[in-house]
């Protein structure tokens, strides 16, 4: 086994198509992606103990669950945040064996740790232990999915060094399309598992895992590297952009650039920004337009949708427009449509409301998918996935910032007697301070110096 | 200096029809059941 997933069993020959690789991301990133949606969990989990007495309140009710010792929805919200954690330690941490072991080992160890998450999860689930659904779904799977965020990508740039931001942008679309998928799949599974005395988690855990598991095995032997000095007929490097390197600089001196620092913060400001509309998208909905609880779900669906179609959408129109400008557009459009917000529940326009906030989650998911593209055109192709994986953990950061400022900001507005529907106003203008920022830190971002390339014997140990 | 099209043998052809399939089936029925639950916002 070990063997089949060498680096040098999974080099693609002659004839073999690079459009296999898109897909074969695309298999990993679909199931990964299903921690976006793992919130479709939350409320069945904090009803185990009322289940089994068949005892819990109905399903309209705004009360969860009153039966002692059922767990609470702030203990369960740390399961995601835990992931979310692990994924940026892991990526930073396993960057460098990543890019040695190759995409099929390191697609391997995510569906072997992603999948054996949900079922150490789906164990602590079975027996009420809350720490082992965090030791499982948080850490191993976490781990799982920091390896399997990155492990396509440095394969996909050197497959399309004419497109890399198309090829990267495809894989990460698939990140916001595991949503897509996981929230109802979880539903369905959930719902043929109930019984009168369970609500089935433990089990839709592990037929996930199992379903997951086969699902990201097809990409773990569609995958392949190419041949060293490949390149696609007719394909000439240029280095007529400023911004656009052909030398490369490895992790350790890339993170002592300011150019990595200075983009770092850039994901950090657009993912903060960005998780500013995504947590609070269904109470804003339903507080500043009345609108109902089913119909808010669908529209925190409907941002998924569009999350998702960003990042395939900027990340190609960025190998066009040039990274660097795609994220002015991202902060700058992006300061007016947060503005904007406020005023639209003063004309009491739904539609606009929902046009802006769709257009701001497709940049949400275009900061993701550009920014590999980007690392390429400042650091290279030789060690870009190890250096995507350590820049992830603006994610990580932006992850924990993001809700704890959102929350803290709108409850410290309603604490003061400000109205539900316009405790909204502050965080937005807040987010376009912080988008603001974002764009200084984009415009100051500039080619790396000579001192930080490696030299060609530096490149020849990696 | 490798140079290599994007031209396919015909396994290859097969191999590239069945991946994209793989993918786009539950990526498309994603889509699918979200749209559906989305229409709910706008439903009278």
């Amino acid at each position: 086994m070990a063997t089949i997933l060498d680096r040098s069993h999974s080099v693609g020959g002659p004839g073999f198509n690079r459009w296999l690789v898109p897909p074969a991301a695309l298999c990993i990133h679909l199931c990964i992606g299903q921690v976006y949606a793992f919130s479709v969990f939350n409320k069945p989990l904090a009803q185990l103990l009322c289940a089994a007495q068949a005892a819990c309140p109905p399903a309209a009710a705004k009360v969860i669950s009153t039966t002692p010792g059922d767990w609470t929805i702030p203990s369960l919200t740390w399961i995601f945040s835990l992931a979310i954690v692990f994924l940026g330690l892991s990526a930073a941490v396993f960057g460098r064996w990543v890019e040695a072991a190759g995409p099929r080992a390191a697609m391997f160890a995510s569906a072997s740790l992603f999948c054996g998450g949900l079922l150490v999860g789906g164990l602590g689930v079975s027996l009420h232990v809350l720490p082992l659904v965090f030791l499982g779904y948080g850490v191993i799977g976490g781990c799982g999915l920091g390896i399997g965020y990155i492990s396509p990508v440095s394969t996909l740039i050197k497959w399309f060094p004419d497109r890399p931001g198309l090829a990267t942008g495809t894989a990460i679309m698939g990140f916001g399309g595991g949503a897509l998928i996981g929230a109802p799949l979880a539903v369905n599974l959930m719902k043929y598992y109930s019984s009168p005395t369970s609500n089935g988690v433990a089990p839709t855990m592990w037929t996930m895992a199992v379903i997951y598991f086969i699902f990201m095995l097809v990409g773990v032997f569609l995958v392949r590297v190419p041949a060293p000095g490949w390149k696609p007929a007719g394909f000439v490097a240029s280095a007529a952009q400023a911004l656009v390197t052909t030398r490369n600089v490895l992790v350790g001196e890339a993170i002592k650039t300011p150019q990595f620092w200075l983009l770092w913060a850039v994901l950090f400001l657009n993912v903060t920004a960005g998780i500013g509309i995504l947590q609070q998208a269904s109470l804003m909905v339903q507080d500043m337009f009345g609108v109902a609880v089913a119909a808010a779900t669908g529209f925190v669906g409907l941002l998924s949708l569009f999350n998702m179609g960003g990042r395939i959408f900027w990340a190609s129109l960025s190998d066009f427009l040039g990274r660097k400008r795609t994220y002015m557009i991202f902060f700058g459009l992006g300061a007016i449509l947060y503005a904007l917000i406020p005023w639209t529940k003063n004309i009491g326009s739904l539609g606009l409301f929902v046009a802006i906030c769709c257009i701001i989650l497709t940049m949400y998911g275009g900061g993701f998918a550009t920014i590999p593209a980007y690392l390429r055109d400042m650091f290279g192709t030789a060690q870009v996935g190890a250096i995507h994986g350590v820049l992830l953990t603006a994610w990580s950061c932006a992850g924990v910032a993001g809700p704890v400022l959102v929350n803290y900001i709108r409850q410290h507005q309603i604490d003061n007697g400000v109205p539900k529907a316009d405790a909204y106003s502050v965080t937005m203008y807040i987010m376009v301070a912080l988008l603001v920022v974002g764009f200084i830190c984009n415009y100051l971002v500039k080619p790396v110096a000579d001192k930080y390339y490696a030299t060609n014997l530096q490149e020849a140990t990696v | 200096m490798t140079t290599d099209t994007t031209s396919t043998s015909g396994g290859n052809t097969a191999a590239l029809i069945f991946a994209w399939v793989w993918v786009g089936i539950p990526l498309a029925w994603g889509v699918w059941v979200t749209i559906g639950n989305a229409a709910r916002l706008f439903a009278k």
